[in-house]
């Protein structure tokens, strides 16, 4: 590592040396020239031609960025709650971190899928994984808010997670750690006889996009570590790479890699849903949990399950196999054919590029090496393509172009790496700065990538940026790639560690998003539907507060009668029938959050006042020139006095309560004869 | 960056107002405004000029008895989308009451606020006065075209009940 920064220092160094004394026409001196940051601009008021989903990575989160400019558009909070608009502290969102280990309020996030149709992608959802506690969770990209996240069983650090098949039929997944199942007291050293793995199907729902564990394959105790499905002629069929066939528990580098090959798991998973018809399966007791945001009311709704379904490759002949990959493999790439699978060995030299035909071949042949536990391995040299000879040290993951050409990001010597992927011959070789992990191109994985541009994720950042003491932020590096050579143009710092990316043409998803809620679709139970609905009601302990907001006042805005030890609900409705236009909610000494509530939408804030007093609490979202009165007073009086309930919204009312009821009743007459 | 482009604005200034002599410059200025304001009158869309606004709303019909569904369902958009700055009374509150609000602006111009709310508070004098006195940029509720017409019969409505009379502004 210290050698080739050392290198890269020296590098760049000779760079500005050679920019200096004029030599404006070598490729480096173009490469930090003008004209690449030209191929990069997106001009004030123009629009990105993609966007890029980025995963958090250990920040739990997703970032949406444009390209070719790599400007942020948005952070996606997922797995992990937020502060800017009250995700996992609302009333309403807070079920979103339920898991059968109780609330999990961070994660981190590693894969994202686009939701595809026929090998392309649609642009409705997004689905990323929690690798730390297994979930996946499902976005809307019509509102860009998290609106599922389903806990996978029984597995540990779902890495593997969560690959797409071509119609969105499944999300799959791998253990990353394999487990006791289920869990039990066992020592460690036990690993080989009490260890299993599981490969999770995850079935979408083609109109809602909702998710259900449709079954898992128990599998031998290896890492899983990354998967791709077929697409085209491969459609049907699941590749996952897989170390540690030693089954070792400790010290996997030295004793996981003992052997020149580890096996890549090859799933037959049409032949796996012809099983689960034939009932085939067995049922297990177990507890995971499913939390689904209701599209009417918004409000999350999270629900045990206590039952999976699982196949054992025993009683399902012909549906799961093993072929050879290069050591420690990584990444498993499936071609836009759908012909060439890329098994990448982190800790080999070469690469093994495999035939689907070839494959399929051999296994119609019986032409198997061998099994282990049953499961048949394939004979590798009867598979495999091609090799693609000495490209770098530690390749990592390809993407396609859609142009015949392969691209490949190397860890260890800090490169990404063209290649063709028919005749295996390097055509290209570029810097990253410094270890890349995985890499994106728009639509990469698909059958129809749109290759123009390539991002490279970064794991290292050391230079690139003016420091901000040890922690710096990751770098993402911008290539073009319509040429011959790619060209880096741009990099630019991203949240967390942004572990993968998918990237998708804007006119996919921005004619569809949503610039506010239909108020008049609002389906919360505590909505206030107009201000003359505004009220406080009190029920034991427990008072309500049903307010509204809208340029430029909180309704109520003052409030009487809250003793220490209530439990207030504020439900704020924000009345605002206008894009870009959310209105926030602070109140002094709420230990839980503040909210920010979207046009149209209602969210409740919890506060439990621990003393007399009173408390100011105001809109923390500027909205308008008179943002500044949107605020009010909470008045907070002893335990157990008894100061009525009382609210209003401007002084005349203010000064008497019975003017206020007054005001609210006739008001709420009006409104009823609307209904 | 910044003191530089400061300092060449007031030597800018300087320059010119040391060039002009005081007099002559304002009357000058006054003529010049006084044109301006004529053309930008001359430009002004003639639905303007006759208290319309500005808006897909050119001919709004009005007729009696008011229909009664669309008055129930004018005031059920009111309580949802607009009662939080409009009262019904002359009260103003965040924007203006809606007392005798038909006696003031004819249909097309309360129903061309209602939909097409910007582009009235950049274009229409009236509309412009309004926020002047209000300070608050009328939200744009999208409100569609259909319920528009029903808020309108909404406020015909509540004319009669508070001021005694409706559609006052049609001929004026």
């Amino acid at each position: 590592m210290k050698t080739h920064y050392l290198n890269y220092v020296a590098g760049l160094s000779l760079i500005f040396l050679m920019a200096s004394c004029g030599n404006q026409g070598s490729e480096t001196s173009q490469v930090l020239g003008g004209s690449a940051a030209e191929q990069a601009y997106v001009a004030p008021g123009e629009y990105d031609e993609f966007y890029a989903f980025m995963s958090g990575g250990y920040s739990g989160q997703i970032t949406a960025y444009g390209l070719p400019s790599g400007r942020l558009l948005k952070e996606i909070p997922v797995f992990s709650k937020y502060p800017e608009n009250g995700y996992g502290y609302s009333e309403e969102t807070k079920a979103m971190f339920n898991t059968s280990y109780g609330e999990v309020p961070w994660d981190d996030s590693h894969h994202i899928e686009l939701s595809q149709k026929d090998g392309e992608f649609d642009g409705r959802w997004l689905f990323v994984n929690g690798n730390n506690t297994p979930r996946i969770a499902r976005v809307d990209l019509k509102t860009f808010e998290t609106v599922e996240i389903l806990e996978i069983p029984d597995v540990a650090g779902l890495h593997c997670a969560p690959f797409i098949t071509e119609n969105s039929e499944y999300l799959v997944s791998g253990t990353r750690f394999s487990v006791p199942i289920p869990q039990k007291d066992v020592p460690i050293d036990t690993y080989k006889k009490n260890f299993k793995g599981l490969i999770n199907y995850v079935s979408v729902d083609p109109e809602h996009g909702h998710m259900e564990l449709a079954f898992q394959i128990e599998m031998p105790g290896f890492n899983y570590d990354l998967a791709r499905n077929g697409k085209g002629k491969s459609h049907g069929w699941s590749f996952l790479t897989t170390y540690n066939s030693e089954q070792e528990h400790s010290l996997l580098e030295v004793n996981a890699s003992q052997k020149d090959k580890d096996l890549m798991a090859v799933i037959n998973w049409k032949k796996a849903e012809q099983y689960m018809k034939e009932g085939k399966f067995t049922e297990r007791q177990t507890s995971y949990f499913h939390n689904l945001m209701n599209e009417e009311t918004s409000i999350v709704e999270s629900e045990e399950k206590t039952l999976t379904k699982i196949l054992d490759p025993k009683n399902c002949p012909d549906m799961v196999y093993f072929i050879p990959v290069p050591k420690s493999p990584h990444g498993c790439d499936v071609d836009p054919t759908g012909e060439y699978i890329v098994g990448n060995g982190k800790l080999s030299a070469d690469m093994s590029v495999y035939s689907f035909d070839k494959i399929m071949k051999a296994i119609e042949e019986k032409n198997f090496d061998g099994n282990f536990d049953g499961i048949p391995i394939i004979n590798y040299e009867a598979a495999l393509d091609g090799i693609v000879k000495k490209p770098g040290l530690g390749p990592l993951h390809t993407e396609f172009d859609g142009r015949g050409n392969a691209y490949t990001t190397f860890f260890i010597s800090s490169e990404v790496v063209k290649w063709d992927v028919e005749s295996k011959e390097i055509l290209d070789r570029q810097p990253t700065f410094y270890s890349p992990g995985h890499l994106v191109i728009p639509g990469g994985e698909t059958k129809k990538p749109d290759g123009k541009y390539l991002v490279a994720m970064n794991k290292i950042t050391k230079d690139r940026y003016l420091p901000t003491g040890p922690e710096l932020a990751h770098s993402a590096q911008l290539f073009d790639i319509s040429g011959d050579k790619m060209k880096l143009i741009l990099d630019f710092p991203t949240k967390g560690e942004p572990h993968y990316a998918q990237a998708i043409s804007a006119d996919k998803i921005q004619p569809n998003s949503v610039k506010f809620y239909d108020i008049e679709q609002n389906k919360h139970p505590h909505a206030t539907l107009g201000e003359s609905k505004t009220r406080v009601e009190r029920d034991g302990d427990e008072v309500h507060v049903y307010m509204t907001a809208i340029r430029s006042h909180l309704a109520p805005d003052n409030i009487e009668g809250f003793k220490v030890g209530d439990k207030v609900y504020f439900h704020l409705t924000n009345l605002e029938q206008d894009w870009d236009v959310p209105h926030g909610f602070a109140i002094q000494g709420a230990t839980n959050a503040e909210l920010l509530v979207m046009p149209g939408q209602t969210r409740t804030l919890l506060w439990e006042p621990k003393k007399p007093g009173v408390f100011a609490f105001y809109c923390t979202d500027f909205c308008s020139a008179l943002h500044q009165e949107m605020s009010g007073y909470a008045r907070v009086s002893p335990k157990g006095s008894d100061v009525p309930i009382k609210w209003g919204l401007n002084e005349k009312l203010r000064e008497n309560e019975q003017a206020a009821h007054d005001f609210y009743e006739k008001a709420k007459q009006n409104a009823n004869i609307g209904k | 960056m910044k003191s530089l482009k400061f300092l060449s604005t007031t030597i800018i200034a300087a320059v010119f107002l040391f060039a002009c002599g005081g007099n002559e410059q304002s009357n000058n200025k006054a003529e010049a405004d006084k044109q301006t304001t004529e053309k930008q009158e001359d430009k002004m869309p003639e639905s303007i000029k006759m208290g319309k606004g500005v808006g897909e709303f050119t001919e709004v019909e009005v007729s009696d008895p008011l229909n009664k569904e669309w008055v129930e369902r004018g005031q059920a958009i009111y309580d949802m989308k607009c009662s939080a700055c409009h009262k019904l009374t002359d009260q103003r509150v965040v924007g203006p009451g809606f007392q005798g609000v038909t006696n003031r602006r004819k249909p097309e111009w309360i129903m061309n606020m209602i939909t097409n709310v910007d582009v009235m508070l950049a274009e229409d004098p009236t509309a412009q006065k309004l926020l002047e006195e209000c300070m608050t940029r009328m939200p744009n509720q999208n409100i569609k075209p259909d319920d528009a017409r029903k808020i309108l019969e909404f406020f015909r409505n509540n004319d009669v009940e508070k001021a005694g009379k409706k559609d006052e502004a049609i001929n004026s």
